[in-house]
């Protein structure tokens, strides 16, 4: 009897011993997740948010100099802070979390094309909301391009719109209301982060699917798939209309030869976060690069970080073969944006699939884009 | 000469008590799985609210039943406790067989090597007398009690354990496995923080080692269990390996299910001890199965002569089913042509990312698919690498985009798979209509070459 009862024994300890499945397998991979947060929030996050906030503050200074004195000379000095501070924002549209989340700070900020003829009763009514779902399309970036390049063709007849126009007085405020509301959304997401969020963020560093690492990985690639891939290149390429090209969903479309400069940084803020690199330096911390090395990932007897990094720069050399402006590269010989779009689809491929499987990590955002 | 030894065997017996004593291991397992499942909610989940399911090739009227799905469930279980206490036992296995298989049909996401065993020996028990002894039907009736019943009986269930290890072993016998420690150095290092051996999970060493220790095991460990020297030994294996695996991995309750069901390989005295223990905690007078009398099946019988070729036809079969993959071109572990229903157990990590297009015959629109519409995330992404699920799955969005107005909609897909550590590469042909082509057992070959070899079984 006395085996059996070491038989019933060993029965035992396996139920004892193991632990319930259930449908998910946690993930114990002993990497320090905390390391990751915090060079992220750090070095990446607050600083990149922190030149985007100086960038919308002299924005913001040259709007009230040329609102004073609208004329060509403040004209320009107002382009160019605009075109530094779209520049700057191209680094902050991969977090979409915390605040920025909450506010649908990336739903406002870049909708393009803009809805011009929207923006011209908004400035004739005097009356809007920028809060409302409806006004998004009306505000943000592209809308500033509407209102400091394509109003009219020539720079004298913009100027006409801030001085001898009957709205006049209506489209100098919208020009400070624009900024405003841009200006505010992002103080409010830096004095998030600078306050309890950053706590928050670090310390939740598990693998979970609301882990900050999970949903900051499904962030980033969910960025770099639709608004990179898919805004910048796809959707006016005419990869999601059968060939039908969209000119005028381009980015900076009404400035015109910036396009293809905002996709560039976009890029590089997409590439640097992957390497963990400083805003302010060249240092590289803690990233998905390091993680993924850290797992050892080795792919085709390469490690698939240095794979994604090939891809980046082959991303580059093709993106430099496109015009500055996209409007006149996509009737000039679409092609060329179209080999633009498969090269970043590729990382996609690589960060969808090959990254996230690596750090087990689902896709929770749905593919819609084009539908 | 070998019509002799035929002979002889069919007529060896062994002890009643060891298909009694499976039968009432096999039954319990059943209802706790059955119970366990419905607990975690997973009917509703699984069942219930996805509002597409992936069916077999051939089964596409198994669907399930909605609220009644839970009935299923209900009878499943019920028959699953009347098999354990031997109660109308012919009828409960039946039964159980029907609603379980039933059950495993209606969604093949679900799928796991475990639960076609589980119908397997299920259906193998329909035609065994395991309600001999100990069961609330020799209790209650003499004429169902016996104190021996044809070895054979046991024998097929022991063959079918053993086939399930051997297969698994052969399985593993390939250069992924042997030669790459893939996919347990992908998988291994994921369980870093479990105590004790956390950290030398990713030591390449290890996961070398475990390969090579579970393939040796799965291909030995049968053998070990026949022979009566080595059983002991062999079943202190089982309990080690499957506490391993069951730590390791989220495998359900896989690892209960086969460590019991090793106890058959025990001597008759052994289910005797364990049976007659059992009894007398429920106050039940043992001494009422003892009887001399044995179970004889009568061969002139026309019927019985049927069973028996049928069954072992039925048994040649499963040696045969799981070698299928031959008859196909390309590599099984990226096509999964034959890979179902053939004990390849914990081989592959694999995963896909697969984006529909939708474009309109006539005016050429094209439009994305968001798959969460219609899948569930566990849906999603096992349909994302298999390639009949695509293909199921694009005629669904076929008929439901031709519904809402589309003229005969063309379903293409952007599809990229990543198998054992692999770089991802393009999977299904983007140029392929998928709604113009059918569900077959032929290739399939609109399936892109894997361009690669895995060698082995």
């Amino acid at each position: 009897m006395k085996k059996y009862l070491f038989l019933i024994g060993l029965i035992t300890i396996v139920f004892a011993c193991s632990s319930e499945d259930g449908s998910s397998s946690s993930s114990g991979d002993n990497y320090n997740r905390t390391a990751l947060l915090t060079n992220w929030v750090d070095n990446i996050i607050i600083p990149r948010y922190e030149n985007l906030q100086g960038k919308v503050s002299t924005l913001k200074t040259a709007i009230s100099i040329f609102n004073a004195t609208p004329n060509q000379t403040n004209l320009d000095a107002l382009r160019t802070t605009w075109l530094e501070s779209y520049k700057a924002y191209q680094y902050v549209g991969f977090f979409n979390i915390g605040k920025a989340e909450e506010i649908n700070f990336f739903s406002k900020s870049n909708v393009y094309p803009t809805n011009a003829s929207g923006i011209d009763t908004n400035i004739s009514s005097g009356t809007y909301d920028f809060q409302l779902l409806s006004q998004y399309s009306k505000q943000g970036f592209p809308a500033l391009d509407y209102m400091i390049n394509g109003l009219a063709e020539t720079d004298v007849e913009i100027i006409n719109f801030y001085t001898t126009n009957t709205y006049a007085a209506n489209y100098k405020q919208y020009l400070t209301d624009l900024i405003t509301a841009l200006e505010s959304d992002i103080n409010a997401i830096l004095n998030d982060w600078n306050g309890g969020y950053r706590a928050t963020f670090i310390a939740s560093n598990g693998n979970s699917v609301s882990s900050s690492t999970n949903r900051m990985v499904n962030s980033f690639v969910k960025y770099f798939e639709k608004d990179i891939r898919a805004g910048k290149i796809g959707i006016p390429a005419g990869v999601y209309s059968s060939g039908t090209t969209f000119p005028d969903k381009t980015e900076a479309y009404y400035k015109n030869d910036f396009s293809k400069i905002l996709l560039n940084e976009a890029v590089k803020g997409a590439k640097d976060f992957f390497n963990g690199k400083y805003f302010s330096s060249a240092t590289e911390g803690e990233s998905l690069k390091s993680y993924l090395n850290f797992l050892n990932t080795v792919r085709d007897g390469q490690n698939l970080s240095s794979i994604i990094n090939n891809q980046f720069t082959t991303i580059n050399s093709t993106n430099a073969l496109l015009n500055d402006s996209f409007e006149t590269q996509i009737s000039s010989n679409n092609t060329a944006m179209l080999n633009s779009f498969d090269a970043l689809q590729q990382n996609v491929v690589y960060f969808k699939l090959d990254m996230m499987q690596a750090f087990n990590i689902t896709v929770d955002y749905v593919d819609a884009d084009g539908d | 000469m070998l019509n002799k030894t035929i002979h002889n065997y069919i007529n060896r017996t062994s002890q009643a008590s060891t298909l009694a004593f499976f039968r009432l291991a096999f039954g319990l397992m059943m209802l706790f799985s059955i119970v366990r499942f419905v607990s975690y909610g997973w009917v509703d989940k699984f069942y219930i609210q996805p509002k597409f399911h992936f069916t077999y090739f051939g089964f596409d009227w198994v669907k399930p039943l909605g609220d009644f799905t839970y009935v299923l469930f209900f009878i499943c279980g019920l028959s699953a406790f009347m098999v354990a206490i031997g109660y109308k036992y012919k009828v409960s296995i039946i039964l159980f067989f029907l609603s379980f298989t039933y059950i495993e049909l209606m969604d093949k996401t679900t799928y796991l090597n475990h639960y076609y065993f589980i119908s397997i020996v299920s259906f193998l028990l329909i035609f065994l007398p395991a309600n001999a002894t100990f069961s609330f039907d020799a209790y209650k009736n003499e004429k169902y009690r016996f104190k021996e019943v044809p070895k054979w009986t046991v024998d097929v269930l022991k063959l079918m354990l053993a086939i399930v290890y051997f297969y698994a072993g052969l399985a593993k016998l390939n250069s992924d496995w042997l030669f790459d420690a893939m996919p347990l150095k992908i998988w291994l290092p994921n369980q870093s923080n479990i105590p004790l051996i956390g950290n030398l999970l990713h030591e390449n060493w290890v996961q070398y080692a475990f390969c090579w220790a579970g393939a040796l095991y799965d291909l030995v460990i049968p053998f070990l269990l026949f022979n009566k020297k080595t059983r002991k030994f062999a079943f202190l294996l089982v309990v080690v390996f499957h506490i391993l695996t069951k730590v390791l991995f989220p495998i359900g309750i896989f690892p209960y299910v086969m460590i019991i069901s090793s106890l058959i390989f025990f001597d008759a005295s052994f289910h005797n001890k364990v049976l007659t223990f059992i009894s007398k905690i429920f106050n039940i007078k043992a001494s009422v199965f003892n009887t001399s009398t044995i179970y004889k099946i009568d061969f002139s019988s026309r019927i019985n002569a049927l069973k028996i070729s049928f069954l072992a036809f039925f048994m040649a079969f499963q040696l045969a089913f799981p070698f299928r993959y031959l008859l196909y071109p390309d590599e099984l572990f990226w096509t999964e042509e034959g890979f179902r229903f053939s004990w390849r157990v914990m081989l592959m990590e694999k995963a896909g990312y697969t984006q529909f297009y939708i474009t309109d015959s006539k005016t050429n629109q094209k439009i994305f698919v968001d798959n969460s519409k219609f899948l569930t995330s566990f849906q999603e992404k096992q349909m994302s690498f298999q390639p009949d699920f695509i293909l199921q799955y694009a005629h669904f969005l076929h008929d439901y985009y031709q519904k809402t107005g589309y003229n005969d909609p063309k379903v293409t897909v952007d599809s990229y798979v990543a198998l054992n550590g692999r770089l991802s590469k393009r999977y299904i042909d983007p140029k392929v209509d998928l709604a113009k082509e059918y569900e077959s057992f032929q290739h399939k070959t609109w399936i892109l070459p894997f361009n690669d070899e895995i060698k082995g079984f």
